[in-house]
């Protein structure tokens, strides 16, 4: 019931299984009553969790602002991103904290539906959240109800059009939005989409006050995030941090390698960042310069006997098979983008040909997708470009590099299952 | 009123997943697009003046001769 002063808050569960309503209004508390108010949420300074790091409460007024019968929150649980687990391991210890959250945000709009979206083929999750919305049903939720989607897991069903699409037309394809702030909708009813850890922090912000939340964090970074650390670590974790710690201590809390040659921040469209900056601060506004960002809180660590460019490669190829391919820059030049890195990475006569192609295609594609993967992938083989340039050097110079022909990955990529439909040499 | 119109720019937008790629506007449009290895077209992101009436004309032949009405103009406030 005592609001926590550090780490952990929103993973506060040690019982291993998530915390049923009755449990979990002992451990944090009930929900304050009263009318949510955006005010405490504004004074929390809380942004997105889901990547792009938006201030929630900017996001959540657009929506209050708009007319409408029906609104929705919709809360993003579908975790895309093949090396995050955050927002799994927040819903098998919390879940009612999400759906707290997701309540407050309702109230904050004036929605009374809430629609939380996970996807099908993660069972466990699904079972979570279902007996999860169920107990709130039983118990009433202030006139909000609940309800559980399962859309198909596809890497870009979690970008927040697509996920809006689905809940509309059931298509999981982004949708194109020439103007932003664009208002999503299911029919003529506005939609505020939040990541599920973003819901969870507003669960805590409603008991606890904007204040308590910026107790930790820096100024423009408030509040503590989850991360997912894999590669070369002991084990794959994912840890509650306080924003702006050094990511060097979270590597150290992870059990990493500690002498790494680079990481890889936010996810497989985030950036490298060499191992020379691993001191500065996890942030965003101390990350921007870096070229880096904490993203959807991914760091995957690569050790000085990995190839970047090969891994790099292994990432965008399983990005262009992802590709909805609505769009024709998305749909042939993300292809095109992972035939120059696995050329650069793997054939030494190819190779001085494929990087300069490559930097001509990044420029080419960047920007002109209706929604933002084919970006990620760009920023992804920008920052291995620069970050790996020496070594880019080597493999141009035909120089052997056996790390990139090994097996050992350190990305995680998963197999590709529908490759025979990839433009692929 | 027809000096206020002048204010300001314009640009040309595409829906990319409405258009085909087969790079009509290029040819209807040619300073203000042209295509990439695939097709598809690459416009000016830079608003262009609405005072540049030849811009403004070609950009409209553009948007009537697509043929998956793809193309849109946008107006925009500050341009050079
Ligand atoms: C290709 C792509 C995939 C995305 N996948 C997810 C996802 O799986 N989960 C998620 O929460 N956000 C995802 N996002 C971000 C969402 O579009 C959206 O910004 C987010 O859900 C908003 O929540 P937040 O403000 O709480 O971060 C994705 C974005 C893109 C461009
Ligand atoms: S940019 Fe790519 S992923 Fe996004 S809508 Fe277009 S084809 Fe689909
Ligand atoms: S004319 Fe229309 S459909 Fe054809 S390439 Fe241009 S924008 Fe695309």
């Amino acid at each position: 019931m005592i609001a926590p002063e550090s780490v952990p808050r929103v993973l506060r569960n040690a019982s291993g299984r998530p915390l049923t309503l009755s449990q979990h209004e002992e451990c944090f508390g009930p929900l304050p009553p009263g009318a949510p108010s955006l005010d405490v949420l504004e004074a929390s300074g809380l942004t997105g969790r889901g990547g792009a790091a938006f201030p929630t409460a900017k996001k959540a007024r657009l929506i209050r602002e708009q007319r409408g019968h029906g609104k929705f929150v919709v809360v993003n649980a579908m975790e895309g991103e093949p090396a995050a687990h955050k927002d799994r391991t927040l819903i098998s210890a919390n879940p009612h904290l999400v759906l707290d959250g997701a309540q407050y945000l309702a109230g904050i709009v004036g929605a009374r539906h809430v629609a939380v979206c996970v996807s099908r083929d993660d069972p466990i999750m699904v079972n979570h959240l279902q007996r999860a919305v169920h107990e709130r049903d039983r118990h009433g939720a202030r006139g909000v109800s609940f309800e559980l989607h399962t859309p198909p897991w596809r890497y870009v069903a979690g970008e927040e059009s697509a996920l809006v699409h689905w809940l509309d037309d059931n298509e999981s394809l982004p949708q194109y939005r020439p103007r932003r702030p664009h208002i999503l909708r299911i029919g003529h009813a506005p939609v505020l989409v939040d990541n599920a850890e973003t819901c969870a922090h507003v669960g805590l912000i409603a008991r606890y006050g904007g204040d308590w939340f910026r107790r930790l964090g820096t100024p423009t970074s408030p509040g503590s995030a989850l991360v997912s650390v894999s590669g070369a670590v002991a084990r794959p974790t994912v840890l509650e941090i306080p924003l702006g710690v050094p990511v060097r201590s979270i590597l150290e809390r992870a059990g990493a390698d500690p002498d790494p040659q680079a990481v890889l921040m936010g996810g497989y469209g985030g950036a490298w960042l060499d191992a020379r900056h691993l001191d500065v601060p996890y942030a965003n506004d101390a990350l921007a310069p870096l070229g880096s960002s904490v993203g959807a809180g991914v760091i995957i660590v690569l050790p000085r006997s990995g190839c970047g460019i090969a891994e790099t490669q292994r990432i965008a190829r399983w990005m262009a098979n992802e590709s909805a391919r609505q769009c024709g820059p998305c749909a042939f030049g993300l292809p095109a983008i992972a035939e120059d890195l696995a050329r650069l990475a793997l054939d030494s006569r190819g190779a001085r040909a494929a990087y300069e192609r490559l930097v001509d295609r990044c420029g080419a594609i960047e920007g002109r997708g209706a929604c933002r993967h084919p970006d990620g992938v760009v920023r992804l083989v920008r920052s291995a470009l620069a970050v790996f340039a020496e070594h880019v050097e080597d493999h141009v110079q035909g120089v052997a590099c056996p790390a990139s022909r090994s097996t050992r990955h350190y990305s995680a990529v998963p197999s590709l299952e529908r490759e025979e439909e990839l433009i692929w040499e | 009123m027809g000096v206020r119109r002048r204010v300001g720019g314009f640009v040309l937008l595409v829906n990319p997943i409405l258009c085909d790629g087969f790079g009509h506007c290029a040819e209807l449009a040619p300073d203000l697009v042209h295509v990439d290895e695939w097709g598809y077209p690459i416009i000016v992101t830079e608003p262009v003046a609405l005072a540049n009436l030849a811009a403004l004309e070609s950009a409209r032949y553009a948007v009537r001769g697509c043929p998956r009405q793809a193309l849109r103009i946008e107006r925009v406030h500050d341009a050079h």
